[in-house]
């Protein structure tokens, strides 16, 4: 099969950036979108073109490296999967394939592909954490977790960090991920004594970062490689609520938690 | 000649560690925060030393190539993390989980690191369960277990198939937490591209900032290596990517002394390669041998057939015939070399041959689809992605793959390397995992290294160093580093030749797989580094590197490392051919056991075996840099001795 690409280049976030037209060699259905990308980079490289710069690295659905709006969907057309576990098999010989950044305002752009998620970190050392110093912990099973909660809290932490669902958004909204932190925490007993204070952090810091508000339309669940419920959403919303109501109200800034 | 010396305090064997701590000099409290230590990766090792020596007061820089500490390979770690709890009252003890490991290593791993991995293996349990890591849990909300290959109790902890990416949030949790209180200073798109030595010690790194192409000078009191493992040299491997030796590589070029570097592990259960564009090898957990098993057609005329047309006479589970005891829990060295084996006799099966079927029709029988599901769903889920086949209605074919590296640079029991002030952690070291690493050991080795070993011992090597004293950016050592970087950069983008850096790779990882591969012998590994070395002198003069260095330029970055992996290969191969033994993943063809040896004919073994020969080769090679690539390395050894567990035939029948 073959298909033509067309991808967005761009040198760098200062220089603007246009759609340019790719013709690939003769690929094989069984070739990962990424792997499809580097025969096109090899092509190009062998020519003198410089390479179309993407990000992956683990090229297992699991690092969250990997992002790219694949015809207008973040991560591709299979819901639940990653754009480095999309297969070439889910195009047809012909088709033209638009390959996009994700593009927020929080994720300002690189290069071509690549942009730069660390506004994500930042959220997360507002608050993703639980304080415990190393060899402060107790046996692991003095602090027994209830099966279900412990099932719940691994739905939520299996979030890859890759920022799909604010590449979904038209808000760029990046509730999804900052839910699913917090939910995960506080889900366990562990999570407890920073609950509120964590999930205010981070919503705080989310909203600095520059997303936008959240009008729950869902898109963000659709496209999650991992499928992250929208209930985390209502989750975090409970506990940054319970945050406001218990003192230390500060201004809120921005949209707040939706 | 590098001075090897293991460091290995005296007395029992159980009570090592304790006195060591004691003995160990400490740094005042008030002292703590003048020392600054720089750490470079932010995996299991990394993100868990980063975090625990600023909770200890140090100052803490930490350096990784990837745009968040998050993204490190722990995180494709899919089945468990072993610690000896003994919460399934099965009769686990750290001596057991010590002499599993140690066995598992097929005794090539030094005893007192081993012993201590295993004590420490109960806190890691505790610490990451307090950081809210959600591990399985049993109703009555306890821990669950699973078993793993190579032991014979359950004593693996997991988080679904996920539990490296679990692991690796908590230990990032931790990082974060010490980042926003300014104990450790985040440095992110950064890749290490040398290390400083002034006066014989490490005290910075020259630093290229991904991004802008700057290259910067990073001082310290001590460089902390904690970059993973080299199995990239393949190409084809598990690892990401992103994986690469240049950190390791680099120090080794400054005097650090790599050891054993031919131990490398072949997992037996990855999917099938496919073609010739393949980028990368995906893992089936081994969790998934708990129920499935392992077979192949008796006869090679069945090959073709479909599987489920096979009746079940005419099926060879071959590990269960070849290792009744441990049966398809085998350890992964013997599991890979036996699917070898069976493959090289024709009876492999899929399009290429090159393959085994992983049967879970006996687990759907006895415990349901539904459990099955609930077990091993995202892996199956992912096999069929990749395949477009369903592995709870036909087997899953399966065939080893580069998993991880046992070799890495040699450190003493502090984990400091000989160049004092460098320490090395996590797969970046040889130390605990011999020649072969059991399942759940290397998340555990990670985490012990970086949350409880290096923490201890780090201050009896600052101790002798003058607090506040250490040496500025403006010096010579870190001018000439720079200038080494800047040299070599221009270098690779001035080079006007004609073959892309990755094509280089393809061809370095198929000299590997076949000299320096699941099995080896004396002739192929002299054609090997012959062909290895005309490769590195072909890169230099043909390779070609596209865009700016003053840019974010994926190309450039990618050269340098496989300059690096070219360079490895040729010294893997030449320790491959000096140890003239086979031991765990390391088969010398002409090592191996015969039908007329005698431990064959009390059962111990079976005929093909690895066969080790401790009278010669019990010690660890530690290879130095002899000041060019075109140079053979200088061999240094540190002797294995062991004071409590006896070197035996290791047998898993």
């Amino acid at each position: 099969m073959k298909v033509t690409l067309k991808v967005w280049r761009q040198k760098n976030r200062n220089s603007s950036g246009s759609f340019k037209t790719y013709e690939s060699p003769e690929l094989n259905g069984n070739m990962s979108f990424l792997e499809m990308l580097d025969v096109v980079n090899e092509q190009l490289a062998t020519r003198g073109e410089e390479p179309i710069a993407f990000d992956h690295d683990c090229r297992e659905g699991i690092c969250g490296t990997c992002s790219l709006v694949i015809d207008g969907k973040p991560h591709g057309p299979h819901k639940g999967i990653a754009t480095c576990q999309t297969y070439m098999r889910s195009f047809k010989d012909g088709d033209e394939i638009v390959v996009e950044p994700f593009r927020a305002k929080a994720f300002p752009l690189i290069k071509d592909l690549v942009c730069d998620r660390k506004s994500f970190d930042r959220i997360q050392h507002a608050g993703g954490f639980i304080t415990v110093r190393t060899g402060a912990a107790p046996d692991a099973n003095s602090i027994p977790v209830p099966k279900p909660d412990a099932d719940l809290a691994m739905d939520a932490a299996q979030c890859i960090g890759c920022g799909a669902c604010v590449a979904a958004c038209k808000n760029a909204s990046a509730m999804l991920f900052v839910a699913a932190k917090i939910s995960h925490l506080g889900l366990m007993p562990q999570g407890q004594p920073e609950r509120y204070k964590r999930a205010k952090a981070m919503v705080d810091q989310m909203d600095e970062e520059g997303f936008g508000a959240c009008t729950v339309t869902g898109s963000c669940e659709a496209v999650c490689p991992k499928e992250i419920s929208l209930d985390f959403i209502a989750r975090m919303n409970r506990d940054y609520g319970v945050a406001l109501l218990r003192g230390d109200p500060k201004t809120i800034k921005g949209g707040g938690a939706g | 000649m590098a001075t090897l010396n293991s460091n290995i305090p005296s007395g029992p064997l159980a009570e090592k560690w304790e006195h060591h701590k004691f003995y160990t000099k400490l740094i005042n409290p008030a002292n703590k925060r003048k020392y600054k230590i720089i750490v470079v990766g932010a995996g299991l090792a990394g993100a868990s030393a980063s975090a625990t020596l600023a909770e200890l007061g140090y100052e803490v820089h930490n350096f990784v190539f990837h745009d968040s500490p998050r993204r490190a390979h722990s995180v494709a770690a899919q089945g468990g993390i072993n610690a000896a709890k003994n919460y399934q009252n099965d009769g686990d003890s750290v001596h057991r989980l010590f002499y599993d490991t140690i066995k598992g290593g097929d005794f090539r791993a030094r005893e007192a690191n081993v012993h201590r991995l295993a004590e420490v293996s109960v806190n890691i349990i505790d610490q990451c369960a307090a950081q809210g890591v959600p591990f399985a849990r049993e109703y009555g909300g306890v821990l669950d277990n699973l078993s793993f290959g190579g032991a014979q109790v359950s004593r693996t902890f997991y988080a679904r198939g996920q539990t490296g990416q679990q692991l690796l949030l908590g230990a990032y949790s931790a990082l974060n937490r010490n980042i926003a209180n300014g104990g450790v200073k985040s440095y992110t798109h950064a890749e290490m591209l040398d290390l400083v030595v002034v006066d014989g010690h490490a005290k910075g790194i020259i630093v290229r900032n991904l991004q802008t192409g700057e290259i910067t000078r990073h001082n310290g009191d001590a460089v902390v290596l904690a970059t993973g493992g080299y199995g990239n040299v393949y190409n084809l491997s598990t690892y990401a990517r992103g994986a690469n030796v240049t950190a390791g590589w680099r120090a080794y070029k400054r005097g650090a002394c790599f050891g054993n570097p031919c131990y490398t592990q072949i997992h037996p259960t990855c999917i099938p390669v496919s073609g010739d564009y393949q980028s990368k090898l995906t893992l089936m957990s081994e969790s998934l041998r708990n129920d499935g098993r392992v077979w192949v057609p008796k006869r090679k005329e069945d090959c073709g057939k479909k599987p489920a047309d096979i009746a079940e006479g005419d099926r060879d589970y071959y590990l269960e015939r070849m290792y009744s005891a441990f049966g398809n829990l085998a350890p992964r060295d013997i599991a890979s070399r036996a699917a070898k084996t069976v493959c090289d006799e024709g009876r492999g099966v899929g399009e290429t041959g090159l393959g085994v079927y992983l049967d879970f029709s006996a687990a759907i029988q006895r415990l349901g689809e539904s459990k099955v599901r609930e077990r091993y769903g995202n892996l199956f889920a992912m096999y069929q992605e990749i395949t477009n086949e369903n592995a709870y209605q036909t087997p899953m074919r399966i065939y080893p793959a580069v998993h991880y590296t046992m070799g890495g640079l040699w450190v003493d029991y502090n984990l400091m390397s000989n160049v004092p002030g460098l320490f090395v952690l996590g797969e970046a070291n040889f130390s605990d995992h011999g020649a072969n690493r059991l399942g759940a050991s290397a998340l555990m080795q990670g985490l012990s290294d970086g949350y409880f070993v290096l923490p201890a011992t780090i201050s009896g090597y600052l101790a002798g160093q003058n607090p506040g004293k250490r040496p500025t950016t403006d010096t010579g050592s870190f001018k000439e580093a720079e200038e080494n970087v800047q040299t070599l950069t221009k270098r690779m983008l001035g080079n006007k030749g004609k073959r892309t850096p990755n094509s280089f790779h393809k061809e370095l990882g198929k000299l590997m797989w076949e000299h320096c591969g699941m099995a080896r012998n004396e002739a192929s590994l002299q054609k090997g580094i012959k062909a290895i070395g005309a490769l590195r002198e072909e890169y230099w003069n043909n390779v070609s590197v596209l865009g700016e260095s003053n840019d974010w330029n994926q190309s450039l970055e990618r050269a340098g490392r496989i300059a690096d992996f070219i360079e490895l290969g040729e010294l893997m191969c030449r320790d491959a051919l000096m140890r003239e033994e086979s031991c765990g993943g390391h088969f010398r063809e002409e090592y191996q056991y015969t039908p007329d040896d005698p431990e064959t004919k009390q059962g111990l073994v079976n005929p093909g075996d690895v066969k080790r020969r401790d009278d010669q080769f019990a010690f660890v090679a530690g290879w130095e840099y002899a000041g060019a690539a075109d140079k053979a390395p200088i061999l240094n050894k540190e002797p294995l001795v062991y004071e409590e567990v006896k070197m035996s035939t290791r047998s898993y029948k």
